[in-house]
């Protein structure tokens, strides 16, 4: 079913675009005095979704003696964004730079292993034939039932016996073999590259290795940027495992981070709500950029993940 | 065991081409070899060590002091984890909030995928962006928004004298919390399946005078239900294992959220607090059953929506 379903999807997203392009009307659209009443519950709807972000913007330019006393919703007193920004990178000699850094450097890397090891394992999977293959198969669609917090408290043990614990690694090789990943690679795989394509090749003596670093990933770009996105911004926000399996606090991430402040509250000199305010806000601005600007894919991702 | 479905065309002739075409089918395995080590690492290891770790327990000998001894205890731990009071109602917790939040996040969804298909695509377009923002915010940063809402001291809502973090408002608070962040994504795969409706369908019925609402339940929801099942899967699962949001609102509000308030944060004490590896093994494996039986139940009431 899954390779005929995408396929299919894939034409329905050419035919979005199209209309998207053009504006034109669909039969799905409503018409007349319902159509006001829909834009007005829409609207309504729209200003739920973004009221609380826009609060985060209006409260990033405050200051601790405003943030307490004036209407949320709009700029009020001393516009104090900057002041905000340089306490935030100076407190506690600028942790908060090593924490995004690391959270950057992290979630780069992360994504790309993720990427390169499960687009690699699904093309495999769909289009060769090998002893192994069915055994491989199964445990990854019997992997799926399988939910997060059974793997936390074994990993621990395992990890601090092979000194992963406290140890960077532990961000990055647990993400890299996630199963469902493998899945959606061989299932796009097995529609986007043509046997004959690989065939051909062959015949004019390209070997396996060469026909799937000049040939065949070039297809596969579409599941590539789907998982290196998606993973990207999994291990931007992951907050549980980086908090079990990070001890030192040199090593932690932006949210980790931000919630060790948000849980102190104060210390003896500072109130720290401007420093959690202000943070929240740079952490989220490389994320939501990078999903605006790579819609296309996640949306894919999630679509294809639906289709389970 | 390289068959002869390897090559699809089966152009090669020749005597020699049954190693060939093993070396072909080893260079294809080979590219699923570095995530099957690493599959079997960080997946398998860790299910099968949990059902190893479950039948011991850490016994100090003597007064407490000295080393801990493990010692076999068998089925004990799982035992003493199904007769658990404090993880069973934990459990409730979630259930209870399961029960009221997954069908009200659903149907909000549905409405809302449902007015977006009802107005021009470029409409649409723009509206789903802003939809979509909190789903794009990171988990921690969605939480920190509303934990500031919620706050006496900052919110907006001061005026009204509500206590956000109040034992009977806690479950609320988080709730809406949740609607908020996730109404974006089940919109979009909702909105997903209603775009795979032919418009004849729509225009026919227009044409034989249903009216809006009509067309909505007769046509448009019955496509739903497929992604419907997927989100509110999704959801129950999400639900069941729900620790990040109160775990922050414990920063906040400790004597309310006690540290077993849900089954995630109780296995997360046990293991990592606590200490008692064993025993937080034995809540995993129960709470993963669970999640098992939870979900056969989703696919099952899918089935017999299908059949009506």
């Amino acid at each position: 079913m899954s390779t005929a379903t995408i396929g299919n999807w894939m034409d329905k997203r050419r035919r979005d675009k199209a209309a998207d392009q053009s504006g034109e009307s669909t039969a799905n659209q409503v018409k007349g005095t319902s159509k006001w009443l829909v834009l007005g519950l829409l609207v309504l709807l729209a200003f739920y979704a973004v009221a609380p972000l826009w609060w985060l913007v209006v409260a990033v330019t405050k200051s601790t003696s405003t943030i307490y006393r004036t209407n949320g919703l709009w700029f009020a007193g001393k516009f104090n964004l900057f002041q905000n920004l340089h306490d935030l990178f100076t407190y506690q000699n600028g942790v908060y730079s090593t924490w995004l850094w690391n959270t950057v450097w992290l979630s780069f890397v992360t994504s790309a292993g993720a990427m390169v090891i499960t687009v690699a394992a699904g093309y495999a999977l769909a289009k060769y034939n090998f002893w192994g293959k069915r055994l491989v198969m199964g445990l990854i669609m019997a992997s799926f039932i399988i939910p997060g917090t059974l793997l936390t408290v074994p990993s621990f043990i395992l990890f601090q016996k092979v000194g992963l614990y406290d140890n960077w690694w532990v961000m990055i090789l647990p993400a890299c073999f996630t199963p469902m990943d493998a899945y959606l690679a061989k299932v796009y795989a097995e529609g986007a590259v043509p046997d004959e394509l690989m065939e051909a090749a062959r015949i004019d003596g390209a070997g396996e290795y060469r026909i799937f670093t000049s040939i065949s990933w070039r297809l596969m770009v579409t599941p590539a940027a789907t998982i290196f996105l998606l993973h990207f911004v999994a291990a931007w926000n992951s907050f549980m495992w980086p908090m079990i399996f990070l001890k030192d606090y040199h090593k932690w991430t932006v949210m980790l981070g931000l919630q060790s402040w948000l849980a102190r509250g104060t210390d003896s000199q500072y109130d720290l709500t401007m420093l959690v305010i202000t943070g929240a806000f740079i952490s989220m601005i490389p994320v939501v950029i990078l999903m605006i600007a790579m819609q296309r894919y996640w949306k894919s991702g999630v679509t294809v993940g639906s289709l389970k | 065991m390289a068959d002869s479905k390897v090559t699809s065309g089966g152009t090669s002739g020749g005597s020699s081409h049954v190693p060939w075409r093993i070396i072909q089918a080893a260079k294809g395995a080979s590219f699923v070899v570095p995530f099957f080590c690493g599959f079997v690492f960080f997946v398998i290891i860790p299910i099968v060590m949990s059902f190893r770790v479950v039948v011991y327990a850490k016994q100090k000998s003597g007064l407490g002091l000295g080393e801990a001894k493990e010692t076999f205890v068998g089925l004990a731990n799982l035992i003493k984890a199904a007769q658990d009071t404090t993880f069973w109602v934990g459990f409730g917790r979630v259930a209870l909030y399961g029960i009221i939040m997954v069908p009200v996040t659903q149907f909000l969804s549905m409405v809302m995928a449902l007015l977006i298909d009802s107005v021009k695509a470029k409409t649409a377009g723009k509206f789903r962006i802003l939809l979509l923002l909190p789903y794009m915010t990171p988990g921690v940063v969605q939480t920190i928004i509303w934990i500031y809402l919620y706050s006496p001291t900052t919110s907006p809502f001061r005026w009204t004298g509500i206590n956000f973090f109040d034992s009977n408002m806690v479950w609320f608070s988080m709730g809406q919390m949740a609607v908020w962040a996730g109404l974006g994504f089940n919109m979009l795969i909702m909105y997903g399946s209603l775009q795979s409706i032919p418009g004849e369908v729509i225009e026919a019925a227009r044409l034989d005078g249903a009216s809006e609402v009509r067309i909505a339940f007769s046509i448009k929801v019955p496509y739903m239900v497929s992604s419907v099942t997927f989100t509110t899967l999704f959801a129950v699962i999400g639900t069941l294992q729900l620790f990040d949001q109160p775990y922050f609102f414990r920063s906040i509000s400790p004597q309310t959220i006690t540290k077993d308030f849900t089954p995630a944060m109780m296995i997360y004490n046990q293991a990592f607090q606590v200490g008692n590896i064993n025993y937080a093994t034995a809540l995993s494996l129960l709470l993963a059953l669970v999640l098992c039986i939870a979900s056969i139940g989703v696919y099952a009431l899918q089935g017999k929506v299908n059949k009506v």
